[in-house]
């Protein structure tokens, strides 16, 4: 049996970082590692080490998709999977100057929206090898990818093509 | 989808000033106040309250699940039931809508809604990590996760479809920024010229600063009743005439190329060529509008409805909604502000509020905050709240309320009556 009333909490040289006083506001730290599955989507992601960019297609439709994704949402069937050309055209992009913290030290980055040929959906990336102005829209572009994997769909990006660069800036 | 139920009013509302950090009030005492001064403005209590339903959005930015209980708790809600709602940017109007149905079910004859958010428990950057949170992990997250460039490349792609310029993007910007000079809850009026807001550092091109809007701490509070319950407490109560729902995919790049699901104003014709919504539109939008007009028995929205205020998150949006909900036609939204038309004394004055860009967008807060500033229009009570009638419309009968979310991922219409 133990009942101390001399019972003494150890005190520790940790503390934390205080940034006012009136009111009281003090510093708060949260960190978390996942255990995260990509599940029914992992072959996309294991793919990149082939070099392969991965959609899918509907068993039943025939509906073609520039990301993963098992059921159809025009029909509600099974998708197979279905290798995305390597080439595309820029259908949409940005160049980001601000962002998420974790992104920050990234910036400034483009972002695009890529088309490809016989595919009915798009697939978003990062574009390099390209100044700001001259993206636009219908850019011949083309998928490469990362030879040390950090499995994230980062491990594919994308470059003007050799036309594009034939063609020289804005249209 | 068809609508049966009780006729719902709103009864009382109340907003706090929306600010970028208040750190002496938490999210309860924020929305504390903005209770009071619904209950006070009609001289009701809590016994007149039968329920709630909160509306927040993000967990992460105070770390703290089950922020609605503690406010249920701290407003004295307890034992009543109560739910919270949650669907990104259009949490605030998932929220008002979750609580019509709570009274027109005839669960409840009266509902309370609050919203609030703060997000000043952290910096803008990880604010902006938090709210790219709400964009599919696995694929968009990681390669942008960053909001306003998935917004830059829907512009963009609205600009290629239209010729829709940043000029006109900019005059978004100077519209909601003066309107908010009348409005004493605005976050940030200012006085704005097409330069200004094209010389502010870009965020993501095209979209600079000043198109886009700030983080808020701030709170929302919309009191709904049933008809005998809604006369009982006041004498200029305002009808939710109708409410729809629209949802779009998660990731931008499964959007389909399809038709446009025309308005009763539209024909096929109208977009022969157009694929829709592909990224220039939002189809959650047009959904929304669809079935809030049906129930409205609205055919021709430029004319039938008198106010308007509707989610600018970012200047392009609000192009792009003027045409989801039909005030003009896809592809003519750049000049629908250019000639004026959504100006307060234009034909139908847009955000007259400031909207997000000028008032803040504390995100579960916002949607009721809409609700509130519509309800005090259309009851013509804005010199009573503001202090001022300079954003009192001369015709205030019929309003329309829209929430939304990540680009476009839900969004809500809402349409309000004055009843007398």
């Amino acid at each position: 049996m133990t009942l101390n009333p001399n019972a003494k909490m150890e005190e520790t040289q940790t503390g934390t970082e205080v940034y006012g006083f009136d009111p009281l506001v003090v510093k708060s730290h949260y960190e978390i590692d996942y255990i995260h599955s990509y599940a029914q989507d992992s072959l996309f992601f294991t793919s990149m080490a082939k070099r392969k960019l991965m959609g899918s297609k509907c068993k039943k439709c025939g509906y073609v998709y520039g990301t993963p994704r098992a059921h159809c949402m025009m029909c509600g069937a099974e998708t197979e999977w279905y290798q995305l050309p390597n080439e595309g055209k820029v259908h949409s992009y940005t160049t980001c100057f601000f962002g998420s913290e974790e992104f920050l030290p990234e910036t400034p980055f483009h972002l695009v929206m890529v088309e490809f040929e016989g595919v009915n959906s798009l697939f978003m990336a990062r574009l390099i090898g390209a100044d700001a102005e001259d993206i636009y829209i219908g850019m011949p572009i083309r998928a490469k990818f990362r030879r040390n994997l950090k499995i994230s769909p980062t491990d594919v990006y994308f470059v003007p093509t050799e036309e594009a660069k034939s063609k020289g800036a804005k249209h | 989808m068809k609508y049966k139920g009780r006729d719902v009013y709103m009864v009382s509302g109340g907003v706090t000033k929306f600010a970028k950090a208040i750190p002496g009030m938490d999210f309860r005492m924020r929305v504390k106040k903005a209770f009071d001064y619904a209950l006070e403005d009609i001289h009701i209590g809590l016994n007149d309250i039968d329920g709630s339903v909160a509306s927040y959005f993000s967990d992460h930015f105070q770390r703290q699940l089950m922020s609605g209980i503690m406010v249920q708790d701290y407003l004295g809600l307890t034992p009543k039931p109560s739910k919270r709602v949650e669907g990104g940017g259009a949490t605030g109007g998932l929220a008002f809508q979750t609580g019509f149905e709570e009274v027109a079910s005839g669960r409840m004859d009266s509902c309370v809604v609050y919203g609030f958010e703060n997000m000043s428990h952290v910096n803008t950057w990880k604010g902006n990590e938090f709210i790219a949170l709400a964009s599919d992990t696995n694929f968009d997250y990681p390669v942008g996760g960053f909001y306003t460039g998935y917004y830059a490349m829907m512009a963009r792609r609205h600009m290629h479809e239209f010729g829709t310029t940043v000029e006109q993007l900019a005059k978004v910007s100077i519209k909601n920024h003066k309107n908010a000079l009348n409005n004493p809850y605005a976050q940030s009026p200012m006085n704005l010229t097409v330069e200004d807001v094209r010389k502010a550092p870009m965020v993501a091109s095209p979209l600079t600063r000043l198109d886009v809007c700030a983080m808020s701490d701030g709170a929302a509070v919309a009191v709904l009743a049933s008809e005998e319950k809604a006369f009982e407490m006041t004498d200029h109560p305002v009808l939710i005439k109708s409410i729809g729902t629209g949802t779009d995919t998660m990731r931008l790049a499964d959007r389909p190329f399809g038709k446009v699901p025309l308005l009763p104003n539209e024909k096929e014709s109208d977009y022969k060529q157009l694929q829709y919504p592909g990224i220039h539109s939002f189809r959650a939008g047009r959904s929304a509008a669809r079935e809030a007009y049906k129930g409205a028995e609205i055919t021709d929205p430029l004319e039938e409805l008198d106010a308007i205020e509707l989610h600018d998150a970012y200047t392009s949006s609000e192009i792009q909604t003027y045409e989801d909900l039909g005030l003009c036609k896809y592809g003519e939204g750049g000049h629908f502000i250019e000639e004026g038309k959504s100006s307060i004394n234009g034909k139908i004055p847009v955000n007259f509020s400031g909207g997000l860009l000028a008032c803040g967008h504390p995100v579960g807060a916002t949607g009721i905050m809409q609700a509130v500033f519509m309800f005090w229009q259309l009851q013509g009570s804005i010199k009573k709240h503001f202090g001022n009638d300079k954003l009192q419309l001369g015709r205030h009968k019929r309003g329309l309320i829209h929430s939304h979310a990540g680009t476009g991922t839900y969004v809500t219409v809402s349409i309000m009556e004055a009843v007398k």
